[in-house]
């Protein structure tokens, strides 16, 4: 997510593929070094969807269609 | 008498060229290069660009939510989130704190005031479009509810969104929900 633009393409591969992997291994660690969180959109057991918030590549899970950039939250207005 | 003053304001003239003359062509220089580039080094706002941004959005929120949220999203203008916990739900509206409120006597209990702020204006706004600021806030509620409220500045009800607003808006979903036949329960 970008302001002023809405949502950006970052990066796209195959993680089954290595070159591909790394490249996401990469663009992934870009993102967070800028200060952005990441999150996978899913469904739950139940039917329900919700986000996980990853901090790592790892965390991803391997059939995980997207993962999702976005700026970190900080207290609004006092 | 005459001849020297005009030979001395001449004389002036010619060493206030010699400053000013190079001082002004840098000061055009630089008014040259603003425009070129847009007004003070920025891409300046264009409504058009904004209005692929919120479709976009509009798109991205759809395809992260279920069926029903996204529609509550599209004819109400909010979304209900349900808390981890037992009893109490969150409106999440976009550019406006979440509200906690408990669903069966529609007791409203705080406002979590949170913003996403992108301190790189990369395209000359910071505020997200409406629906990925309510996508935001629905992946990191969904995602790390404690985190989230953590982050926020607590208020009590009514700081900045009005509850009579709040309390009308869990009326229409109310009615929304029974117009659908869906059931309101976490």
């Amino acid at each position: 997510m970008k302001p002023g633009h809405g949502e950006v393409l970052v990066a796209e591969g195959d993680v089954e593929v290595p070159e591909d992997e790394r490249e996401l291994v990469e663009a992934f660690r870009r993102q967070l070094d800028e200060g952005l969180w990441a999150a996978v959109p899913k469904t739950t057991r139940n039917g329900r969807r919700e986000a996980s918030m990853v901090k790592s590549f790892d965390e991803i899970p391997r059939d995980a269609e997207r993962v999702i950039f976005f700026p970190r939250a900080a207290g609004g207005a006092r | 008498m005459l001849l020297a003053l005009c030979a001395t304001g001449i004389v002036v003239g010619a060493l206030l060229a010699e400053v000013l003359i190079p001082r002004i062509d840098a000061f055009l220089e630089r008014r040259r290069e603003r425009r070129a580039r847009g007004e003070s080094g920025a891409i300046g706002y264009d409504p058009g660009r904004e209005r692929r941004a919120e479709q976009r959005a509009r798109q991205l929120l759809r395809s992260c939510v279920n069926n029903e949220e996204w529609a509550m999203y599209r004819d109400l203008g909010f979304l209900r989130v349900w808390g981890r916990g037992d009893g109490y739900a969150y409106l999440i509206y976009p550019h406006k704190p979440i509200v906690a409120f408990v669903p069966q006597t529609r007791e409203l209990l705080n406002e979590y005031c949170v913003e996403f702020p992108d301190l790189s204006r990369p395209y000359g706004s910071a505020r997200l479009p409406d629906p990925d600021h309510v996508l935001a806030k629905w992946m990191a509620l969904t995602g790390d509810e404690h985190g989230l409220i953590r982050r926020a500045n607590l208020h009590q009800p009514g700081r900045q969104v009005d509850p009579r607003q709040v309390r009308r808006d869990l009326w229409r979903l109310s009615e929304w929900e029974r117009a659908r036949g869906s059931v309101s329960a976490p």
